[in-house]
């Protein structure tokens, strides 16, 4: 199953605090962009890594780790990365 | 052209530029459409990329922006984000004064 592999590479390589995968591919079955196969998905992360980095760069870290899922298992992917010293103000 | 110049000249003559799925009249994402909206609720004026029209540029940008999907929204020349990334500044205000520093609002009429 995806999401399980989702949760599995990103545990690897951020060794995260707090990893919830969501998958939400259901509810978008049959919309154009679904064809394709992908499924759509919701990552919660807390980690240190995203620890000063911007949005754009949380996002690509996370992109740059699941590698070639993202050309294919996975059409979309939201995101909610956070660092250690924000989980309490951004949710 | 190579495309890697392309995509830069792009970018660098477009304050405002969206590559997305479709077009701001008839979007073909659910997510791309959710930043035209956005985009339009701003007033915000922009270009737009329809990445169905241009593979060669769909595939090349991935690797460029080290982002691999779509929408992209760029000011300034610089990678904003998709659109969870958008929606969250819109939604904290951020998008309306990256706009405007950008000078790429509507002025009211």
């Amino acid at each position: 199953m995806t999401a399980e592999i989702i949760k599995t590479k990103l545990t690897e390589t951020f060794e995260p605090l707090e990893i919830e995968v969501i998958d939400n591919s259901q509810a978008h079955a049959g919309h154009a962009g679904a064809q394709s196969g992908g499924g759509h998905f919701h990552v919660n992360i807390t980690a240190a890594a995203f620890e000063g980095k911007s949005m754009v760069q949380r996002h690509q870290l996370i992109y740059k780790a699941l590698g070639d899922l993202m050309k294919k298992e996975i059409h979309a992917l939201g995101i909610n990365a956070n660092a250690p010293s924000e989980t309490s103000t951004r949710k | 052209m190579d495309v890697v110049d392309r995509i830069k000249e792009q970018i660098e003559n477009n304050p405002v530029l969206l590559y997305m799925k479709g077009t701001p009249d008839f979007p073909q994402c659910g997510f791309s459409g959710q930043v035209t909206q956005v985009l339009n609720a701003c007033k915000a004026k922009y270009a737009y990329v329809n990445i169905f029209e241009d593979p060669e540029v769909r595939e090349a940008l991935k690797e460029y922006s080290q982002w691999p999907t779509y929408p992209q929204l760029y000011i300034k020349g610089e990678l904003v984000g998709g659109c969870d990334i958008v929606m969250d500044l819109y939604n904290r205000g951020e998008l309306q004064k990256m706009l405007s520093e950008a000078d790429s609002i509507e002025s009211e009429s």
